[in-house]
Formats: structure tokens, C-alpha cells, sequence
């Protein structure tokens, strides 16, 4: 069992090469239950690719990835989906076909217990005849789940509970964004990453989203965040890491880091970035 | 023994012919990432030019192999200009089937006009063999080592040292990077799919000289090896083709002499699953290199779904389950019957292609699983028809979900090569295995359907069985699609990243689908057995798994209600409008082509 300092999530050394371009450079990390740590840094600094090596959808070429004291490299994104890992995607992939309804069910997946049975070999089968007969124990875990993805709905106010039935695919930008989240929310996390979560939003759709984060820390969970608007990183982060062509720049509390020269010298280097732009203008 | 020599120059030659319809397929992959299943109609196309030329029109064959080369490559272009074109702002899976109507069309287009029979192409060249180490080799040989070289070498030159060879490198380098550069990538297109289908078009016409026999047979089978040359190479690497077809080439021949001829086929397509499972990105590539297709990106268009009232389903099944009792000819019911037969392959096409988004081309093999088994069933166990039919389906689920999970890994085009592959190695397994099938025999004197110990012989009877067998089918899995089930096959059809980021395993549930759409497709195999009651290794090929995947589109992907819709609309039209049967397929193609072009979603709808 994790012991009660062991980190939620610890990164030792981890490296991801493409080619000849190194995207994740030797990083460490250590994250404590409860806190929020912000990860900022260019585009392609290799922020996302960092997510993808902890969430199992990539593997790294060295170092590894503990998570409650467990070493978690390699696993797939299945295994660690089921352990309480959830997370967002910079794009936004919410399952365009399915309504917001049955995303943030999907979201509930790894909680169905009644419709699939931890039978070894033949569970699958189980599964697909319970699917198929639905008895009362099946339909009454299907009906909590929808209740509980009704709650995790209203926590967007009234932009996802009108529209519960529609297809994401003709929700607004930033609607499924949201979508997004409530779906990571519905695996009930023990970690949750968050890929950019404000991209694309406007000042008021960015506070909104900005409240939500403050709530769900404040709630107790566990946060890792990739995030461009620094005046959120500034507010939400218990520390802050700084990231530039893969490696490690900066890290301390948000203040420290955002007068760090190194950091300012990061981010004037690729001069376009609407980052220096926001940061100089702040 | 004749001559390992000999094998090793047979092998060598037929690998250069493949590696002319390979090299096609690879420059095309490189640019659009698409695969042309209509390669192998170019080919087609190219060796009925030929057999035009020299036997009608007497062409010396310098001028032959110009005209082939010219005239294939015009067809190319058409291909691309007007059929491919229009699709580039389309989803994934349009460019694919679009080659694929194409493909149908082509080759009917060829049949009608030259008529399905084989004809002789000579070559011109003398009947010397020259007599080298232990094996022989004759002009024709040397010919087609020298159009293979040659070609190999212009290729070379052109994409190395023209401006257009480099923007096709640079294309397939990074498309967006080659736009952003100012490459037109429309000419890179034209420039790719011309050279494609006049290297296509040599190739076939070589193969009729060289077997001094052309049929339209040969369209799907040039496909079929180009694209297993193309994966064993790398999909997209043109050296790769060359070197995967040679590879090919030099396999089946010592296949051949190994184990004879009709094991041919299958050494190539156990080639191709093999290095699909094992290498998807080919021999040459590193195994840890990403696949080439972008990660994100739907590869089914999203749709509304049309909402048809449940009354309204009610009272249509209820007056086709009343039907027979009116005077209606014998005619309309078994038009009907076989309406109800292709609809259970189309709801096990519409889950498996549509829901779970496993676009297979090779869908009948379940069908013929389904078939044998229930045939031998009875034949040999004397087991009750009711049951042996479910057995087929039982069979069908399970052997079919066995031959298909090594491919489980694969994404979006790579599916349909491996499904297409692995309903080539059922049919070839059934040929061969002559101690169980009877090989090329066939089975024949299978009892008719029986119910409970009474035969089903009248037309109604059959009606109200295939019919009843559908109906229960289709609320199976109606409940199926409203089940957490449904949800996750849908999730993985739209983002299958994303869905194994939620714990949803792809193994797993493509497996399920493939379980449930394998049954109904068993026991549409099995029921046609015993209403044919002569089966053989043609009796289901790769035209009915076409026309079940028409109707799949035509239906709207995944939609239940639609697939037999569009069962009832592509097997009652033609009939309605008396159209002879060789013109059918041609239908089939223009309409394939037409909803791709026009309605993707198809009529009611994807769900
Ligand atoms: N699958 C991949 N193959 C090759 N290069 C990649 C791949 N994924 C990311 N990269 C490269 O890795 C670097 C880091 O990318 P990314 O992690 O997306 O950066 P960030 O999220 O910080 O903007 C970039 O240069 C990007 O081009
Ligand atoms: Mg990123």
C-alpha cells in the first residue's frame, strides 16, 4: 500500500525521443494528493507528450512513472484508466456521434460492475448476454450512472444539461470542451490531467472553467495541468513547472518560476507565442 | 524436382510484375494515404487494351506497351479528376470506398464489354527458351525484367531529379508542410495516380502475355497482391514495394513448388497477415515508428440519424409478415426470401463496419463458415437443421472473431486489407481442405430446411423462416445498440484513443461485435446452404461482401432499421426494373459511388 508521503504521481528521468528530436527530456516530478501542479512552456515544448507517457498512450525510451507508490510504465491506458487515471485531450476528442449523455457515460466505463462481471475468460460473454437480457441489477447500476452524469452535468450550469441529448459533434467549441471534462470527471479520478483545458475560450468562458478547476482541487482532487493563461496557473498552482524543448526549466511556486530569467528568456526565444505576448502585456 | 533456378526465376519475374502494380500503390499511398483498391481494374483495364491492340489493331509491341501505358494512365486520371477529387474535404473512409465502387465498376464496365470469358493475349515474341545454369529463360522474361528495370530506373530518375518528383517526395514527406511550400497538390495527385495506373496497366498487360490468357478474374487478384507487396514493403515505400513484391513473388513460387498450385493465394495472404500483425508498418520500418495515419480525425461522417416511429417499424413488419397470404407471385417472395438473407449479413456488416467502425471486406467468408458448417452438420450428424444452422452462426462467431482478432491492433484502411486477406484464406482453406469440405466439389445434397422435424419446402415457408430469423436478428441487436455495449462500440468507432483513455478495451469489445455480427452472418450462410443445397468455395465471394457493404452505406452505417432497408432496395430494385443480372454489379458501383459522393450517411442516417 502507498505510504502516507509517497507522492500520487512521481516522474524519475522520463524521455521520449522521435527521431533525432528529444520531446521529453529526463523529467522529474513528484505530485501530492490534493495539490495542483501547472506545467506551462512553448508549443512543442512537450507538455502533451509528457500527458501521453503517464496516461500509457505512449511509452517512454527511458525513465519511469510511479503512481500511489506503483510503478505504472507501460501499462496500457486501459489498466490505467481502471486505477483512477483520467484526462483531457488539447484537440478536444469527445465521440462526435454519441450524445453528451452517453460521453460522460463512457466516462463511467471503468465503474461498471453489475453488466461486467470480473469473470476471467468467459466475462466477456457475461458481459454480452447481460447487455443483451439487462437484469433489474444491470438496469438499476445504468440508471445511478445516468444520475450521476446528470450531476456532473450540472456543474456547467445550463450549457450541457439543455443539450444532454444532442450529438457532440454539433456542440460549440468550447461546449465540448466542457463535455470533456465531465467525461474525466465520471471515472470519479484519482488523478485528472488537463490538456489546455481553456484553449480557444473566451475571458468569461476561461473564468468559468478557471472556477470549476478551484473547485475540484479545493474538493480534494488530485490535478496536473497544462494550461497557456498564466494568470490561471498563477491562481490554481501549488507549484508550477516550466518546460522547453523537453527539458525541465523552471520549477517553484508560481511567482518564483514567472520572474525566473531562464523562463522569460524560454519564452522571448520563440518570440511568437501567444504566451509572451499575454505575459508581457500583464 | 525441375529447378530451384527455375522457381527462382519464375518467382523473380512475377515479383516484378507485382512490383509494377506495387510501386501504384505505394507513390499513391505516399501522397493521400489512401489505399486504391482500384489498382488491380487498371490492370484489368491495361491487359484488355493490350489484347485490342495486338490482336485487333496488330500494333508491333514497342507501340503496344506505348499505347497501354498512355491509355491506362489516362484512365487514372479520369479516376482521379472525377472520382477521387470531390472527396478530399470528406471523412476518412470515402476516398476508400470510392476506390472500391470505382473498382466494381471498372471491371463490370471491362466484362460487358469483352464478355467474362477468357481470352488468348500473344505476345509476339519467338518461342525460344535459352537454356541458363540449371533453369531456362525466354524472351518474355527477359522483357518483363527489362520494362521492370526500366521503369524502376525513370521512376528513380523522375523523383529525384524533376521539380514534380520532388514535390511528390515532398508531399508524402508532409503534406501540409508541401501546401504550406506552395506544392499543388492536386497536380501531385494527377501526377501520382498517372503514373500509378500506366505502370498498372504495363503490369497487366505483361501477366496476359506471360499466362497468354486475360480474364476479368484477374482485376481482384492484381489488387489483392499489389497491396500485400505494398504492406510487406511499407505502406507509402516505393523502394519497399519493389523489394516486398520480389519477396512475394519468390514465396509463392517456392510455395508453388513445395505444395502446388492452388496453395498460391494463400502463401500471399498469409504473407500479408503475418506482417500486418507482426509489422503493420512493413519490414523495413522501425517497429516503434507511429502509424502512418493521423491520430486524430473521424473516419465516419457524423449524422442525424432519421427517427422512424415504432409504429410505423410495426405495421412495415407486419405486413411483410402477412404477405404471403395475399396473391403475390412466387416470384416477389423469393425475391423477398433473398432480400431477408442479405439483410442478416448487412446487420452483421452494419455493426461490425458501422457501429464498432471495422470496415471489412471480406465479410461473406462468414457467410461461407456459416454455410459448411451447417451443411456438414447435417450432412455428417445427421444434426437437426434448426440447430445446425444456429450451430453455423455459433461457428461463424467464434472462428471468425478467432481469424480476425490478430488484426485487432489495426486501424482504418488496414482493417478492410486484413478482413479483404483474411476472406481470401477462408475460401482458399475451404479449397484445399478437400478430407472436410470437399474442396473444389462443393457439397451438394444438403437437406432443405426443416423446422421441428417438418421440412420447409413451399415458398412461404422459406419466407416466414428467413424472415422470422431476420426480425429476431434485428431486435437482438437493436437491444444490443441500447445497451452500455452500443455506446462503447460507438465510442471506439469515433476515437479509439480516447475510448482506451477510459478504459475501454479495443481487444475486447471488437471482439464482441465480431461475436454478435459473426452469428448473424453464420446463420444467413447456414439457412442459404439449405435452401441451395449445393455449396462451394465461389458460392459466397467477395461481390456479395461488396453488395453487403452498399447496402451497409446505402442503409446508414450502423442502423439497424437502414440495413434492411437498404437490403430490400438493392435486391427488390433490379428486380422491379427488370434489370439483366450482369448489369446489377455495375448498379451496384455507380450507387456505391454515388452515396459516397452525394450521401455518405446514407439514407437513414449513421448511428
Ligand atoms: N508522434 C509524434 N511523432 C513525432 N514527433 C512528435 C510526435 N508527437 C509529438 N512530437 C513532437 O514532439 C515535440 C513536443 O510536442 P508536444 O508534446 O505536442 O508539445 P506541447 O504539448 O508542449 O506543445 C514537438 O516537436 C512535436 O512535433
Ligand atoms: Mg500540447
Amino acid at each position: 500500500m502507498a505510504h502516507h508521503h509517497t507522492p500520487m504521481l512521481s516522474l524519475r528521468g522520463l524521455t521520449r525521443r522521435f527521431g533525432g528530436l528529444t520531446a521529453v527530456d529526463a523529467i522529474d516530478l513528484d505530485l501530492a494528493k490534493g495539490k495542483l501542479i501547472s506545467i506551462i512552456g512553448p508549443n512543442g515544448a512537450g507538455k502533451t507528450t509528457l500527458f501521453n507517457l503517464v496516461t500509457g498512450l505512449d511509452r517512454p525510451d527511458a525513465g519511469n512513472v510511479g503512481f500511489e507508490g506503483q510503478d505504472i510504465t507501460g501499462l496500457s491506458p486501459e489498466r490505467l484508466a481502471a486505477g483512477g487515471i483520467a484526462r483531457t485531450f488539447q484537440l478536444g476528442r469527445v465521440f462526435g456521434n454519441l450524445s453528451v449523455m452517453d460521453n460522460v457515460l463512457i466516462g463511467a466505463h471503468t465503474r461498471l460492475r453489475a453488466v461486467k462481471p470480473a469473470v476471467p475468460v468467459i466475462g466477456p460473454l457475461l458481459e454480452l448476454g447481460l447487455a443483451l437480457l439487462r437484469p433489474a441489477s444491470v438496469k438499476a447500476e445504468e440508471e445511478q450512472l445516468r444520475e450521476e452524469a446528470k450531476a456532473i452535468l450540472a456543474r456547467f450550469g445550463e450549457r450541457l444539461l439543455p443539450r444532454i441529448d444532442q450529438p457532440a459533434y454539433s456542440l460549440s467549441y468550447a461546449n465540448r470542451r466542457r463535455v470533456e471534462i465531465a467525461r474525466a470527471l465520471a471515472l470519479k479520478p484519482r488523478l485528472l490531467l488537463l490538456d489546455e483545458p481553456t484553449a480557444g475560450m473566451n475571458p468569461t468562458e476561461t473564468a468559468e472553467m478557471q472556477g470549476l478547476v478551484a473547485e475540484l482541487k479545493a474538493e480534494g482532487l488530485t490535478i496536473l495541468l497544462i494550461e497557456h493563461k498564466l494568470e490561471m496557473v498563477m491562481r490554481l498552482s501549488d507549484r508550477v513547472i516550466v518546460m522547453d524543448e523537453g527539458k525541465k526549466i523552471a520549477e517553484g511556486p508560481g511567482e518564483a518560476v514567472r520572474t525566473d530569467p531562464k523562463v522569460i528568456e524560454a519564452y522571448l526565444g520563440h518570440g511568437l507565442s501567444r504566451t509572451a505576448e499575454q505575459e508581457s502585456a500583464a | 524436382m525441375s529447378s530451384w533456378l527455375d522457381y527462382t526465376i519464375n518467382g523473380l519475374i512475377v515479383g516484378n510484375v507485382y512490383a509494377l502494380v506495387a510501386v501504384g500503390l505505394a507513390l499513391i499511398f505516399g501522397v493521400s494515404r489512401l489505399i486504391n483498391f482500384a489498382q488491380g481494374s487498371i490492370y484489368l483495364v491495361g491487359a484488355y487494351i493490350g489484347w485490342v491492340a495486338v490482336v485487333q489493331l496488330h500494333t508491333p509491341l514497342p507501340l503496344t506497351i506505348i499505347v497501354v501505358a498512355v491509355a491506362a494512365a489516362l484512365v487514372g486520371l479520369i479516376i482521379e479528376r472525377f472520382g477521387l477529387r470531390p472527396l478530399q474535404n470528406s471523412v476518412r473512409i470515402a476516398p476508400l470506398l470510392a476506390t472500391i465502387g470505382i473498382s466494381f465498376v471498372l471491371d463490370q464496365l471491362v466484362m460487358l464489354t469483352f464478355s467474362p470469358n477468357p481470352r488468348a493475349l500473344p505476345s509476339q515474341l519467338p518461342d525460344v527458351r535459352f537454356q541458363v545454369g540449371g533453369g531456362t529463360i525466354g524472351p518474355l522474361d527477359l522483357l518483363i525484367a527489362g520494362v521492370g528495370i526500366t521503369s524502376a530506373l525513370l521512376l528513380f530518375v523522375f523523383l529525384r531529379y524533376s521539380k514534380l518528383g520532388w514535390a511528390i517526395r515532398a508531399t508524402a514527406q508532409d503534406r501540409d508542410a508541401a501546401m504550406q511550400m506552395g506544392v499543388d497538390v492536386n497536380r501531385v495527385n494527377q501526377a501520382v495516380f498517372g503514373i500509378a495506373a500506366a505502370l498498372g496497366g504495363v503490369s497487366g498487360m505483361l501477366v496476359g502475355m506471360y499466362y497468354n490468357q486475360i480474364d476479368t478474374a484477374m482485376s481482384l487478384q492484381a489488387t489483392l497482391k499489389g497491396v500485400v507487396a505494398e504492406v510487406v514493403g511499407g505502406a507509402g515505400n516505393v523502394p519497399g514495394a519493389v523489394v516486398g513484391s520480389l519477396l512475394l513473388g519468390l514465396v509463392e513460387s517456392y510455395g508453388v513448388a513445395v505444395f502446388g498450385t492452388s496453395y498460391r493465394n494463400l502463401f500471399a495472404f498469409l504473407l500479408l497477415v503475418v506482417v500486418l500483425v507482426l509489422r503493420p508498418n512493413g519490414l523495413f520500418a522501425s517497429a516503434r515508428q507511429a502509424p502512418p495515419e493521423p491520430l486524430t480525425g473521424t473516419f465516419i461522417a457524423p449524422s442525424r440519424p432519421v427517427r422512424i416511429p415504432r409504429w410505423a417499424l410495426l405495421v412495415a413488419a407486419g405486413v411483410f409478415a402477412i404477405l404471403p397470404f395475399f396473391p403475390v407471385s412466387f416470384y416477389v417472395l423469393q425475391t423477398l426470401i433473398n432480400a431477408w438473407l442479405l439483410g442478416m449479413l448487412a446487420l452483421s456488416l452494419t455493426l461490425v463496419a458501422g457501429t464498432i467502425g471495422q470496415v471489412s471486406l471480406g465479410h461473406a467468408a462468414l457467410l461461407a463458415i456459416g454455410a459448411y458448417t451447417s451443411a456438414l452438420l447435417s450432412l455428417n450428424f445427421s444434426v437437426p437443421v434448426g440447430l445446425a444452422i444456429i450451430g453455423g452462426g455459433l461457428m461463424s462467431a467464434a472462428l471468425g472473431t478467432a481469424l480476425i482478432s490478430p488484426s485487432f491492433r489495426l486501424r482504418g484502411h488496414y482493417v478492410s486489407i486484413a478482413t479483404l486477406a483474411i476472406g481470401e484464406i477462408v475460401s482458399l482453406v475451404i479449397l484445399n481442405w478437400e478430407s472436410v469440405t470437399r474442396g473444389p466439389i462443393g457439397i451438394s445434397g444438403i437437406p432443405p430446411l426443416s423446422l421441428f422435424g417438418y421440412d420447409l419446402i413451399s415458398a412461404t415457408s422459406i419466407y416466414w423462416f428467413s424472415f422470422s430469423a431476420m426480425v429476431v436478428l434485428a431486435l437482438l441487436q437493436g437491444r444490443l445498440l441500447g445497451s452500455h455495449l452500443g455506446r462503447s462500440f460507438r465510442a471506439i468507432r469515433d476515437d479509439d484513443i480516447a475510448a482506451r483513455a477510459y478504459g475501454l478495451s479495443l481487444n475486447r469489445y471488437k471482439s464482441l461485435a465480431f461475436i454478435f455480427g459473426g452469428f448473424a452472418a453464420g446463420v444467413s450462410g447456414g439457412i442459404a446452404a439449405h435452401l441451395y443445397s449445393y455449396i462451394n468455395h465461389e458460392t459466397f465471394n467477395t461481390q456479395q461482401s461488396i453488395l453487403a457493404l452498399t447496402v451497409v452505406i446505402l442503409g446508414g452505417l450502423g442502423n439497424v432499421v437502414g440495413a434492411i432497408l437498404g437490403s430490400v432496395a438493392l435486391v427488390g430494385l433490379p428486380e422491379v426494373f427488370r434489370i439483366a443480372a450482369e448489369y446489377r454489379i455495375l448498379i451496384y458501383g455507380i450507387v456505391l459511388l454515388l452515396l459516397v459522393r452525394f450521401r455518405p450517411q446514407g439514407l437513414l442516417g449513421t448511428i
